[in-house]
């Protein structure tokens, strides 16, 4: 991929310099309960800029919460979230609108607007959110549109593409407002077996030509080693293992971990 | 009892007159409960218990009365309290308000029924609540319920002689007024029968067309 892919950020003093080898992202003591389950427990932890970060572990672990406490789809009942330095949990709704235009999520089911063109689903946001004309975020989505391989596929709706294509178009649409955080939900686990390479490889491009920060939900864990800076090994809603991936997927030193990663590979 | 076609020929200007008011009534009363319909439903769907309480109670109320006294309360009282309509207008809207506290709970389904993940990405995009609403939940909810929202109108129709109640002259008001005067009753009656049956059918198919377009 070349420089001048729309991806590339131009400088700019909003994005990552701003806070240069500090923390983009940081939880503290946060807890999440769902009735008398308690999914996250006291958690802490805080992602530099530009890094991918890895989240794996059993289902129910807690990884999924933690992505849409980011994304604000849910709350937390205890501890405070930080984006960039802002408070998003407690925050008033105006400034939780602002540190949500950093981030952007690409959910396991899709989630495209059905009855909106592809082109459109790109669109959308950039227009009514960001403020851009019509003309700009067209551009805009035809660029990414042609990035993740589906320029011909602009007018079409997306009920009319393949599990695979509707996750690209997922990926374009949260390009397409530029975040500085990409949370990734189990991205692959709705796709048929043959179509997961070619979102995964698309995934990986973006993880190398972009200093977007990425947290990333997965089972993938041949693409978990691929583009972490970081794995976080999740149990019972705490991180008991945090590193490399090397050391991660080389020699943990959890016994919980090494039981894990042999029964998922 | 004989069938005279007479008759049939001479009922028919009075006819044409009464299925002109039938049909305004219908497109009317369609349109009016349709609208109501789905502000009732949204405002169901406020945070604020001040807004959602009384829009229950008032539409639990009216779906839970009769049309016809309705209908008479209307036309009735209203001018009593120095609200005068025209009989025709106070029919539309009786049989719009009344309609329109079952069409809510039509789009108070089809709104339940997109599921959240259309939400979680509206979100997610950061789309204002109102153009969420509008640009996203409204058009796949709207698209859903045209089937049963088609109902209504075959329903509305059925009840569009209880206007005859307060002297609009629709279909069954002219055929009941031509029976008394030429004491002939199958042939009006008959005519208008028919006539209830092919609107119902030209309504399905209007109906069907629409959720066609829609779905496309």
């Amino acid at each position: 991929m070349s420089a001048d892919t729309p991806l590339t950020k131009e400088p700019d003093a909003s994005t990552g310099t701003a806070v240069a080898g500090g923390e983009l992202i940081r939880l503290e003591g946060v807890t999440k309960r769902f009735g008398t389950n308690t999914v996250l427990d006291d958690l802490n932890f805080s992602v530099e800029p530009g890094k991918h970060v890895t989240l794996i572990g059993p289902s129910g672990s807690g990884k999924t919460t933690i992505l849409r406490l980011l994304m604000t789809l849910t709350k937390p009942d205890e501890g405070t979230i930080t984006v960039d330095g802002q408070p998003l949990f407690p925050a008033p709704e105006k400034q939780v609108r602002e540190v949500r235009k950093k981030i952007g999520m690409v959910f396991q089911q899709f989630n495209l607007f059905p009855n909106m063109s592809v082109l459109r689903n790109l669109t959308e946001a950039p227009v009514r959110v960001l403020g851009l004309s019509k003309d700009e975020a067209e551009a805009r989505a035809r660029e990414l549109l042609d990035l993740v391989g589906l320029a011909d596929k602009c007018d079409a709706k997306p009920t009319r593409l393949s599990g695979g294509q509707q996750q690209r178009v997922a990926i374009a649409r949260a390009l397409a407002m530029r975040p500085q955080v990409l949370l990734l939900d189990e991205v692959t686990s709705a796709l048929d077996p043959e179509l997961v390479a070619g979102v995964l490889d698309l995934l990986r491009d973006i993880a190398r030509s972009t200093d977007i920060t990425m947290l990333c939900v997965t089972h993938e864990m041949g693409f978990a080693r691929d583009i972490s800076d970081q794995v976080l090994m999740f149990d019972a809603g705490r991180v008991i293992e945090a590193g490399a991936p090397e050391k991660i997927f080389g020699d943990p030193e959890q016994e919980r971990t090494r039981e894990f990663i042999s029964a998922v590979l | 009892m004989k069938w005279d076609w007479n008759a049939v020929s001479d009922f028919m200007p009075d006819f044409w007159k009464g299925l002109l008011v039938t049909l305004q009534a219908l497109a009317l009363g369609s349109l009016l409960s349709f609208s109501l319909g789905l502000v009732w439903a949204l405002l169901m769907r406020t945070p604020t218990r001040w807004v959602r309480w009384p829009v229950g109670v008032v539409t639990e109320f009216v779906r839970n009365t009769p049309l016809l006294v309705q209908l008479f309360f209307l036309f009735y009282v209203l001018p009593e309290w120095g609200l005068t309509f025209s009989a025709l207008a106070t029919g539309v809207f009786a049989i719009g308000l009344h309609y329109s506290t079952y069409t809510m709970q039509v789009y108070r389904a089809g709104i339940e029924a997109v599921p959240a993940g259309q939400w979680e990405a509206a979100t997610a995009l950061n789309l204002p609540r109102a153009r969420t609403w509008t640009a996203v939940i409204l058009p796949q909810a709207i698209r859903r319920v045209v089937p049963a929202l088609g109902n209504y109108v075959i329903s509305m129709l059925k009840d569009t002689p209880l206007l005859m109640v307060i002297t609009v002259l629709e279909m069954l008001g002219h055929a009941r007024l031509f029976s008394q005067e030429h004491f002939q009753f199958t042939e009006p009656l008959t005519v208008i029968g028919v006539a209830f049956i092919l609107i119902s059918y030209l309504a399905s198919l209007l109906m069907r067309a629409l959720e066609r377009r829609l779905v496309r």
